[in-house]
């Protein structure tokens, strides 16, 4: 059997739409290839690709390899498994790195077992020991508070998903060499979980918005005052969790551990208390505000600009104000 | 024809804002934290519940952690759960998600007869995510993951929703299967304080150790994990300002406007 070689990336896709975040971990494997001396490689699977396929050509990758199959066009956890164990059996990569988006984890813990491998959840950074070649991970827990250091102790591929906007996404110059795989048909025909219906709006990307309007408990789900200024400012909107729980808005909008976390230059927080998994979400925020009635909210421990107010007063008299007065 | 077991695991942990570190020793304080059932896997249970309430079938937690963890699974009974079993041995200390879904995923062979198997989406200490997909591939079955709802479940089949990015994808999957629901997707329904007192006196609840699921040491806990932490460290947060701005609402704006640059 050959050696394991090489650093493979999974570029997600679902109905032609390509996951950003597959390109920011692009960019990161060619940081990695270039300095251990391994070859990169995409992975894409999906239908009528072409699109997507000049996109992700450019990020870094040496190689792009591509299954183009109508049944793979959209996400298919059975499907893409198959598909991907055919593939890693034949090409041996010694990494594999996904991005930690729902679909990407649900194939990425069904892989890990299938290949015996170890694979480390969701980290926030990833490199390569210099010594030993093992991948080398950061994996917060515990609400995101703590940090441990995963090392791969066993298994080949050894694999990790990515929180998305760990990295920056670089086009370069270079582009990868597509190939062109086909797969028996049979691992495509076998799948057990048929798609019966998607319903989808098109997503502002939180993570990558540059001013964003949270809405806390203390808002009471009451979102009107929230939207007009967040418009005003050109913002996005974002909720803390009990909103996301309430089904006012899809959970790729909540803010935190088991939501988004931000990369906003400017963040306001209304009417949200401060626990830690929201917290998290706003760590790397530029200059935060915060509104809140209680003065010993912990979330005034986490913002740059702390206002014990009625935040609906606050926002009629900003947005007024915004208006001209 | 009604279901067979509809197996929920079930994992206790400590309420992560409660979690203290300690920098000297770099070890993880979970002394003074308080212990709660996971709560996406209260989630699991209560869908597990509406399904037999539904469709029949028998409602069976399984659970991997130490002996004290008895008190949280009666309380999963007393939601209404038909029976339980805790995997409980030493050996199973520092099981990582890839041992952690070996040592599920064998407990749920001994029991047998199973129709489905409901998780939650991920626990919130390790928060991985990969024991449910895990469960799915030792077991030889498929795996839905972040389902929100059941619609229809049928002879050899389930419909479901689940959630994806920006919206929602039905999809129709073949039983038995591993589903593993999304976190606040239902209201789970509290004990009952009679059923509550049967589980405390008359419920048996089944304790395996690794070797009743034919495993041995060598294959659970670190040695047979494929990951290991070397290192523990704190993510301090950046530290801010913090400064109040006071006076009328109006003010306030103003000020606030000012500072940011926002007119």
């Amino acid at each position: 059997m050959s050696e394991w070689r090489g650093i493979w990336v999974f570029v997600e896709q679902d109905d032609g739409e390509l996951e950003r975040a597959s390109l920011e971990i692009l960019t990161r494997a060619g940081e990695l290839g270039g300095k251990f001396n391994e070859e990169v490689y995409g992975v894409l699977l999906g239908h009528e690709l072409s699109g997507i396929a000049e996109e992700a050509s450019r990020y870094g990758a040496d190689k792009l390899i591509i299954v183009d199959h109508p049944e793979l066009r959209h996400f298919n956890s059975d499907a893409y498994t198959e598909v991907l164990s055919y593939l890693i059996n034949k090409y041996r990569p010694r990494y594999m790195l996904l991005p930690a988006t729902r679909n990407s984890r649900d194939i990425a813990g069904r892989l890990a077992v299938r290949f015996r491998t170890c694979l480390s959840a969701h980290v926030i950074s990833v490199d390569i020991d210099e010594k030993d070649r093992r991948l080398v991970t950061a994996v917060p827990g515990f609400g995101g508070n703590i940090v441990a250091t995963v090392v791969c102790t066993g298994g080949k591929p050894e694999m990790a998903t990515v929180s998305p906007g760990t990295y920056e996404a670089r086009a370069g110059s270079k582009r990868a060499v597509l190939i062109s795989e086909t797969v028996p048909e049979e691992l495509i025909k076998k799948r057990r979980i048929e798609l019966v219906g998607k319903e989808r709006t098109q997503m502002i990307d939180l993570s990558r918005a540059e001013r964003v309007v949270v809405a806390g408990l203390g808002t009471g789900g009451d979102l009107e005052l929230i939207n007009e200024f967040a418009k005003l400012i050109n913002a996005s909107v974002g909720v803390t969790r009990p909103l996301a729980d309430m089904g006012l808005v899809p959970r790729d909008y909540q803010v935190g551990t088991t939501g988004v976390s931000l990369r906003a230059k400017l963040a306001f927080v209304f009417g949200a208390s401060g626990a830690p998994h929201f917290v998290y979400g706003i760590r790397d925020c530029g200059t935060v505000v915060a509104v809140n009635t209680d003065r010993e909210a912990p979330i005034f421990e986490h913002c740059d600009y702390c206002i014990v107010a009625d935040l609906f007063e606050i926002l009629r008299a900003l947005i007024k104000e915004l208006r001209g007065g | 024809m009604a279901l067979g077991n509809i197996i929920v695991t079930m994992k206790v942990t400590p309420k992560p804002e409660e979690i203290r570190f300690d920098p000297v020793k770099k070890v993880v304080d979970r002394s003074k934290a308080t212990n709660e059932i996971n709560p996406a896997d209260k989630n699991a249970l209560e869908m597990a519940l509406q399904i037999k309430e539904r469709y029949g079938g028998r409602v069976v937690i399984v659970s991997m952690g130490p002996q004290f963890w008895d008190q949280f699974i009666l309380m999963g009974i007393a939601m209404g759960a038909d029976d339980a079993v805790l995997i409980s041995d030493r050996a199973l200390g520092g099981s990582d998600a890839f041992v952690t879904s070996k040592v599920l995923a064998a407990a749920i062979k001994k029991i047998g007869n199973y129709s489905l198997i409901i998780t939650g989406e991920e626990s919130s200490d390790g928060s991985t995510g990969q024991v449910p997909p895990g469960i799915a591939e030792w077991l030889g079955i498929p795996v839905v993951t972040y389902v929100s709802q059941f619609l229809e479940v049928g002879e050899d089949y389930i419909v479901v929703k689940r959630t994806i990015k920006g919206g929602s994808e039905t999809v129709r999957v073949k039983l038995p299967a591993v589903l593993s629901v999304e976190l606040g997707c239902n209201n789970p329904r509290f004990p009952d304080f009679e059923r509550l007192n049967w589980a405390k006196t008359e419920f048996k609840l089944t304790v395996w150790g690794i070797k009743d699921l034919g495993l041995t040491e060598d294959e659970v806990g670190f040695k047979g994990s494929l990951t290991s932490v070397t290192e523990l460290r704190e993510l301090r947060p950046r530290e801010r300002l913090r400064q109040f701005i006071e006076g009328s609402p109006e003010e306030i704006a103003r000020e606030l406007i000012r500072r940011l640059g926002l007119k």
